[in-house]
């Protein structure tokens, strides 16, 4: 029986420490409060995970000391596609933390802008244009720079119109029923999958970046890393970062934005046009979702199923960051990123090649956050 | 009392069903028998394990594959299908084992996630189904692309694609059992505290109860019927892989519950036997609309029915609606109750 009441109050402690009040969707990385509360502060569980977390490192250290050179390149890859994570989950968890809407259709959005984008390339770019330096007849057929940013720019716009459209028709009048709105975004997502590999196919296939970027830059070290994820996906990333922290922080739409993950009810009471913002907030999470799909598209591929796995990245990323928090989205981006980044290329002991295993690497991040902060590094109640 | 009353006509019209359903294979193909009605038990069941958790317990879980697929795979795995080794363990035994693993996993889920509510919880097992899918992808010592196949099953059921019936009426039996016992431990102190739990978690707290934990228990009392459905499903099909418990079944479990209402039990069976008849014979009748729609696109037109279901919001579904969006709404006004000191005022089963 003490041992009951012991647990419950402890997980009570818990609670406490995440309903202190907190400032979500700013860019700025504040240390996350831990939970102090009246009981010992390394309780069992903090020490199981402090222990996880340095025998992390001291596995990383090893492994760095072996091969700085590849460590290098595994860290960059990490960044890059914690830069493409952060992209998409941003837009996920920015409607998330208006509408309280999680739009299970994100990763289906994702997807299409990238097909939308190869579509694009091909029929409008594709040889007879004289901007483009195709190699007659080639099969991989070269783009110039208009190639790719025309593409780009017309798939985010059109997957942002995708997006405004689904939640005017699909989730406007229902708002506040949020299982159902998933329910609903579930639904879409299925429609989707299947309409998209009916269009476009089960192949796997890539976006080309244009022809007259450098495949690869040398670094400092001499280590060699691809132009595109190293320099355009994390420029993208960072620029888009800056831009969406000062849109929030810095403009009337995100002073709007902000109160409105505070209180919605107030905000309208106040006379403004809530509707609007929430328009304007899913056109930009869209917009997000689509222009990540042209990104991913070219760094990794377009093929049935990354729509689950980008559902799944962004899922994981505002899990670990706390719903509706772009600083949030940031950091759980750079820990799944690094994370599967490692995972995939260092657990190999003596031996024993478990890198197949490097889900499980995913899931203990999942598990060692939520541990600690049931809603998230930088989540708080709803 | 109409509840007694009631509860009488409950048995009478279950036991009317037991009997229809065992007399069933008397007139049936075999075709039927083991793809409408082997195949509705089974994935009834998954779904039930769903709704247990909906209907008593408020947490929408869409874990239950993920675990289903724990189960499926470890007993494909331990009796070493593709050609048989000679370590090969009993198809008894695998099953069992796969059952107590599959129940330990779900008990760990359940640890995780049973602080969270509502959509958190949602999002938190969809990111744990999705993560055994990837995993079970990943690992070719266990699995990998194409999966186990050639599982060895158990004498009694001989072999399904000769003679279906006989898993057939061992399906039908883990169903009626599996529904009796949850329809029995929902009327336990612990299933009664568990719909306190569902209803009021802050007051359920303030008398003593240990919240987190009773979810968790239920979450594993939820797998361990989904672990059911997982090593029936493998009997069934022979085989699995990766395919088969991907997100897209996670989904399809998700739309039988919602068909049968999420908020009762039989219903996931009847959401099952709906299913079952669409996914067989919606063929034959789906207009050829270009690529856009025809027999191929079996997928689009269950995203269909699934969205129109939602929209249209049917009796069944209202009440957990109103329930979790009421509850958020309450949360996201009053400060949180969960502070306020506890007195223990009685133990828990």
């Amino acid at each position: 029986m003490s041992r009951t009441v012991d647990s419950s109050t402890g997980g009570r402690a818990a609670d406490a420490g995440d309903a202190a009040p907190e400032v979500t969707t700013t860019g700025a990385a504040e240390a996350p409060e831990v939970a102090a509360g009246p009981r010992a502060y390394w309780t069992l569980k903090r020490i199981a995970i402090a222990a996880a977390v340095a025998l992390f490192v001291a596995w990383l250290a090893t492994k760095a000391a072996g091969d700085l050179r590849q460590f290098a390149v595994v860290t960059l890859n990490g960044l890059t596609l914690a830069g493409l994570y952060f992209v998409v989950a941003s837009g996920f968890t920015l409607i998330f933390g208006l509408m309280r809407v999680v739009n299970m259709a994100h990763g289906s959005l994702y997807l299409l802008g990238g097909y939308i984008a190869l579509k694009l390339q091909e029929s409008w770019f594709r040889e007879d244009q004289g901007i483009s330096l195709s190699l007659s007849g080639a099969s991989d057929a070269q783009y110039g720079l208009l190639g790719w940013i025309v593409p780009i720019i017309v798939a985010t716009a059109l997957i942002g119109v995708i997006g405004v459209l689904l939640q005017q028709i699909f989730l406007r009048w229902n708002q506040g029923q949020d299982l159902r709105q998933a329910l609903i975004t579930i639904a879409l997502s299925v429609i989707f999958a299947d309409q998209m590999l009916a269009a476009f196919g089960g192949i796997s296939q890539r976006v080309s970046p244009p022809a007259s970027w450098p495949t690869s830059i040398l670094l400092p070290g001499d280590v060699r890393f691809g132009f595109f994820r190293g320099v355009v996906v994390l420029a993208a990333a960072v620029l888009i970062g800056i831009a969406l922290w000062v849109v929030i922080k810095r403009t009337r739409f995100g002073k709007i934005v902000r109160a409105g993950v505070d209180d919605r009810d107030m905000v309208s009471a106040l006379g403004i046009n809530v509707q609007l913002v929430f328009a304007g907030a899913f056109l930009i999470g869209a917009m997000l979702a689509g222009f990540g799909g042209v990104l991913g598209g070219t760094m990794i591929s377009l093929q049935p199923g990354q729509d689950t796995a980008f559902l799944l990245n962004s899922l994981i990323v505002v899990i670990i960051g706390g719903m509706g928090s772009l600083g949030g989205a940031a950091i759980g981006a750079l820990a799944l990123g690094l994370v599967d980044s490692y995972a995939d290329v260092y657990l190999i002991f003596g031996g024993a090649d478990l890198t197949n295993y490097s889900v499980l690497v995913t899931f203990a991040l999942l598990v060692a956050v939520l541990a600690v902060r049931p809603l998230g590094l930088f989540g708080r109640p709803a | 009392m109409t509840g007694a009353s009631n509860r009488r006509t409950g048995w009478v019209a279950l036991a009317v069903l037991v009997a229809v359903a065992a007399l069933a294979p008397l007139p049936a193909s075999d075709f039927f028998v083991s793809v409408i009605l082997t195949k509705t038990l089974w994935l009834g069941m998954a779904a039930a394990s769903l709704i247990f958790l909906a209907a008593y317990g408020g947490m929408v879980s869409l874990a239950q594959v993920g675990i289903f697929a724990v189960a499926g795979m470890a007993f494909a795995n331990l009796v070493a299908a593709d050609g048989g080794s000679p370590a090969a363990w009993n198809p008894w035994l695998a099953a069992v084992v796969a059952l107590v693993l599959a129940t330990v996993v779900g008990l760990g889920f359940g640890a995780i996630s049973a602080r969270s509510e509502g959509i958190y919880f949602l999002m938190i097992t969809l990111a744990f189904s999705v993560l055994v899918y990837f995993f079970f992808l990943q690992v070719t010592q266990l699995s990998g692309f194409g999966g186990v196949n050639n599982v060895d099953l158990p004498g009694v059921i001989g072999n399904p694609s000769q003679d279906p019936v006989p898993l057939y009426y061992v399906t039908l039996v883990a169903s009626v059992l599996v529904f009796l016992a949850l329809r029995g431990i929902s009327r336990t102190p612990f299933g009664l505290a568990l719909q306190g739990v569902r209803d009021e978690p802050a007051r359920m707290r303030a008398l003593g109860f240990d919240v987190t934990r009773h979810r968790m228990l239920a979450f594993g009392l939820a797998a361990l019927v989904a672990a059911v459905a997982g090593v029936l499903s493998v009997w069934y099909n022979q085989r699995i892989s990766p395919g088969s418990i991907s997100l897209a079944t996670t989904i399809d479990v998700l739309i039988i519950a919602v068909i049968g209402g999420l908020y009762r039990l039989e219903g996931a069976w009847v959401g099952a036997l709906v299913f079952a008849l669409i996914d067989n014979y919606s063929r034959g009748y789906t207009p050829t609309i270009g690529d856009v729609l025809g027999p191929e696109r079996f997928n689009t037109l269950i995203g269909i029915v699934f969205l129109v279901i939602v929209l249209a919001s049917p009796g069944g579904l209202v009440g957990l609606w109103e329930q979790v969006s009421d509850r958020v709404r309450r949360r996201r006004r009053g400060p949180p109750t969960g502070d306020v000191k506890s007195v223990p005022l009685r133990g828990e089963g």
